[in-house]
């Protein structure tokens, strides 16, 4: 089991009206606690968003938001490696249909030499399971501790 | 004598010829003289008052309360003796206690806004129908409306009684009804034009917007037969009114009635100065809201009425909540029937939004039944084109905040239809973050409205 939560990453999920200056009081409040944004992405509602935040200091960051009066929360979501070229993407999605893996939603970043993708399943633990089962790598979440790099 | 005597031949002789000449529907009662007028008026309050005395247990224990019987009036101005009624009667008498007749004689129900989640509603015998057609029916007949006219009824049919009391009104008068209801502007207008419509009854805000889309789809409202807005429901100005004359050339013509007084009932003379409320149907009083003392020809205030022949649901010094002002001279018209001038506000916080009237507490009433959001909210009214919009802003409760954009989604989607079914206008609705918006120590001022009229 311990295996398997290694491999959960806490992503920050920041509820946002849809209004200009909301991100930018979400970075600054990370920029104030000197905290390295390592991935993002916003969903886009009727209104409103989501903004969901890879940092590389969860509990300090929603300490913050909340004191900041953010409505947020944590959302367990995995990490997989994939190669940065072409067809790296295409690789590990097609890998993940054979493992029989819907994706909530996702979004990438590239670290060199590497590229991750970030995945919301909708069951993390068997989504991890079977993941690992079909042989991608996935990134555990001391791999987005300060100064940590990627394995190729 | 003879120089009373002969203006009051004058007024006979003119109301008798145009009586005949533009068909007035009961022309008799439209052009009496007030002093016929006041005793027809007198004699109807009487009546009434004692009805209601012997047939409204309500009623009955409210006169006396204050200490007064039917036998205490004996003037038009002891109507003041007689206690008022508000809007939460009509609550805490919901459906039906309030009403004077077996239920097999009710003919029909409509129903208005209330303030809390349940409506008001109002049934009729058959003689309150015919009264209420009556009303309008003279109204429309004194703006020069009649057989060979075709009037295009935009108002909504249903339990809102704008439709149906300008249908059987035009009905009564001979005229060729169009019940168009509301929606579907392009096939309205399209109606206009092949029908040959020449009055057209709906929310001034929407003539407007008639107006507008019939210039997009390349017509002239001039050149067509239209020549008579029978606007009303909603405040409206002179300069909307001028807009549309000069614009459409169509001539706005002001309407005033309320579900719980029957529905449309009242409308200007074709002078276009006031709105005639006919003394036979209703008794109109303006008072101070917070001393309730009756208020002067002239001066601004709260309106009460009184309806004088109605058998179902009676209403007796009702405090309507419109402020408004009343003219008691004759009309240049000739009609001694007293007018009143635009309304200019409201003693309560309801709010009409395209026609309907919306109570802010009828929208938390509303939003206490999600428990996924709290108990602030703010509502932001503004004129978008010549429609109006509402905006409910909600605060979303942490416990309900997901990460799943498309449960928010359905949640907020939720809300909004039943925020429409409750008041049967339509909202959008914004989740805001908890905490967001203003919290107000003393009276809140949760309404924020921006519309020019």
């Amino acid at each position: 089991m311990n295996m398997v939560n290694e491999f959960k990453i806490k992503q920050l999920s920041i509820f946002s009206e849809n209004k200009p200056g909301r991100l930018a009081a979400v970075a600054k409040a990370m920029r104030d606690e000197k905290i390295n944004i390592l991935a993002f992405s916003i969903a886009e509602g009727a209104g409103y968003g989501v903004i969901r935040v890879i940092v590389d200091a969860p509990e300090r960051a929603l300490d913050r938001l909340i004191k900041d009066g953010f409505m947020v929360r944590f959302t367990d979501v995995i990490a997989v490696e994939m190669s940065d070229k072409p067809g790296g993407l295409y690789e590990l999605t097609e890998m993940l249909a054979k493992a029989g893996v819907n994706i909530e939603y996702a979004y990438a970043y590239r670290n060199k030499p590497c590229a991750v993708l970030i995945i919301r399943v909708e069951e993390v633990d068997d989504g991890i399971a079977k993941i690992r089962q079909h042989g991608a790598k996935l990134l555990d979440s001391s791999h987005f501790q300060v100064d940590s790099n990627c394995s190729r | 004598m003879l120089s009373g005597y002969i203006p009051e031949f004058r007024t006979r002789f003119r109301a008798t010829i145009m009586g005949i000449i533009m068909g007035l529907l009961n022309e008799r009662i439209q052009m009496m003289p007030r002093k016929e007028l006041d005793e027809l008026q007198l004699k109807l309050l009487k009546a009434q008052a004692r009805r209601l005395y012997e047939l409204s247990p309500f009623y009955r224990e409210r006169m006396k309360a204050k200490n007064v019987t039917p036998e205490d009036i004996r003037t038009l101005d002891d109507s003041a003796k007689l206690p008022f009624m508000t809007k939460k009667d009509l609550r805490d008498f919901y459906p039906d206690k309030l009403f004077t007749v077996p239920r097999r004689e009710i003919i029909r129900y409509h129903a208005s806004s209330g303030t809390t989640g349940k409506p008001t509603i109002v049934g009729y015998t058959r003689k309150d129908i015919d009264m209420w057609a009556e009303s309008l029916g003279r109204s429309l007949t004194s703006v020069g409306l009649g057989e060979d006219d075709v009037i295009q009824v935009a108002n909504t049919y249903g339990l809102f009684t704008g439709g149906l009391g300008f249908h059987y009104a035009a009905e009564r008068i001979g005229a060729a009804v169009v019940p168009a209801s509301t929606g579907n502007t392009e096939r309205q207008i399209q109606m206009i034009q092949d029908l040959g419509v020449t009055a057209y009854a709906a929310t001034p805000s929407y003539m407007m917007y008639v107006g507008e889309v019939a210039e997009k789809m390349g017509i002239d409202l001039k050149q067509s037969t239209l020549k008579t807005g029978l606007l009303g429901a909603e405040p409206w100005s002179d300069k909307m009114r001028d807009r549309i004359q000069s614009q459409y050339g169509i001539r706005g013509i002001n309407c005033f009635g309320a579900s719980e007084l029957s529905g449309p009932l009242f409308t200007e003379c074709s002078e276009q100065t006031g709105i005639h409320f006919w003394k036979d149907v209703a008794l109109v009083e303006i008072i101070d809201p917070e001393t309730h003392e009756k208020l002067g020809p002239g001066e601004s205030g709260e309106m009460v009425i009184t309806m004088l022949q109605k058998e179902a649901f009676p209403i007796i010094r009702y405090r309507i909540g419109d402020i408004t002002m009343l003219e008691e001279d004759t009309c240049s018209c000739g009609r001694a029937h007293p007018r009143i001038t635009r309304i200019t506000g409201r003693v309560d916080d309801m709010l009409i939004i395209r026609g309907i009237n919306v109570f802010p507490s009828q929208v938390e009433h509303c939003l206490n039944t999600n428990p996924e959001v709290g108990n602030e909210f703010q509502i932001l009214v503004e004129r978008k084109g010549h429609l109006d919009e509402m905006l409910v802003k909600v605060e979303l409760k942490p416990e309900a905040f997901t990460d799943n954009i498309l449960e928010l989604n359905a949640l907020r989607e939720r809300i909004t239809s039943k925020l429409r079914n409750s008041l049967n206008v339509g909202a959008k609705v914004e989740l805001v973050p908890p905490g967001s918006l203003p919290r107000y120590e003393g009276k809140a001022k949760r309404v924020k409205d921006t519309r020019e009229i």
